[in-house]
């Protein structure tokens, strides 16, 4: 995402990048960023809390406004919870279940790299398949199979 | 509940935490992009208040109706009206737990929120479509050809005055 955000405000527009991966966005440095510490899936804020993710996108907002120099990341101060004990299991091995084992192992948790279509529901699958029945679709764009 | 200091973490490092798994996983060193150039800037033409905001999202989010995205170097992104009904979204991807995100679409695709604030006179209009994307794309080459040109190009189009990129 790095990378599409420089390349946009190359083009001349500005750009903010959310992020709650502090040292890959700072890796890609783009031009204007806040860091929201949150686990990974909540860049925006959490579930079925309208009033907090206002409150975060009301202060998003006024970084893009305050941010002045090229590169600058803003901090914004909510905290996930009251402790951070759910940083100690991020990409963290797990412990072996054979006790006789000293080491931690990682346990491959990402699903298969398939390369066709992953519906979350099987009425999506249905519905795209008659949304582009004999039609080019002008909103899918880019596909590559 | 008082916190204490103790329990608090700083941010997660999540290039050495993810390197080391990859390769505990036994895959090929992961390339992550090193930025070495200062980014380009260009400065806002007018207050938040009256811009016109676009929205690009990576996380795999489409509405129904819409070709899902792919698990393999999807390099492809969808448009989706930014009047949808939120019920209407969907989320898939390979490498980040989507239980929130399909609960709530709002926690990676922050549309809701951002009519708050056209409604509270913070922002100034939305572009009538946002753009999401699937990350995770390993070839920068890829990302650099094909995504990047239709998407500046889109941004152009939409005649923004910001865009607010939200990755996954």
């Amino acid at each position: 995402m790095g990378l599409i955000a420089r390349a946009i405000e190359e083009a001349g527009i500005p750009t903010l990048s959310m992020s709650s991966a502090r040292d890959i966005t700072r890796s890609a440095w783009p031009a204007r960023s806040v860091y929201l510490d949150y686990p990974l899936g909540h860049t925006a804020g959490r579930p079925n809390d309208p009033e907090l993710n206002a409150s975060i996108m009301r202060d998003t907002l006024t970084a893009f406004e305050a941010l002045t120099e090229p590169g600058a990341m803003s901090h914004l101060s909510y905290r996930w919870s009251d402790n951070d004990d759910w940083k100690d299991k991020v990409f963290a091995p797990v412990d072996s279940e054979d006790s006789s084992e000293q080491s931690s192992e990682y346990e491959d948790d990402r699903v298969a790299r398939h390369d066709t279509p992953q519906y979350q529901t099987e009425a999506d699958e249905a519905a795209a398949e008659h949304s582009h029945d004999g039609e080019e679709c002008l909103v899918c764009a880019g596909i590559d199979y | 509940m008082t916190t204490t200091p103790q329990s608090l973490q700083p941010p997660v490092d999540y290039i050495p935490r993810i390197t080391a798994q990859y390769s505990g996983l036994g895959y090929g060193e992961y390339r992550w992009l090193e930025s070495e150039e200062v980014p380009a800037w260009t400065p806002l033409s007018k207050p938040i208040s009256e811009s016109k905001l676009g929205l690009i999202c990576t996380g795999g989010i489409y509405a129904s109706g819409q070709t899902a995205f792919h698990f393999k170097d999807d390099t492809s992104y969808r448009a989706i009206p930014t009047d949808v009904d939120l019920t209407e979204l969907r989320a898939t991807h390979f490498a980040y737990d989507l239980t929130d995100a399909r609960k709530d679409i709002n926690v990676v695709f922050p549309l809701e929120q951002l009519r708050s604030m056209i409604d509270e006179g913070a922002l100034g209009s939305l572009a009538p479509h946002a753009y999401t994307l699937m990350g995770g794309i390993y070839s920068t080459r890829r990302v650099t050809e094909e995504l990047i040109p239709a998407l500046v190009q889109r941004v152009i189009e939409d005649e923004v005055d910001v865009v607010l990129l939200v990755p996954v």
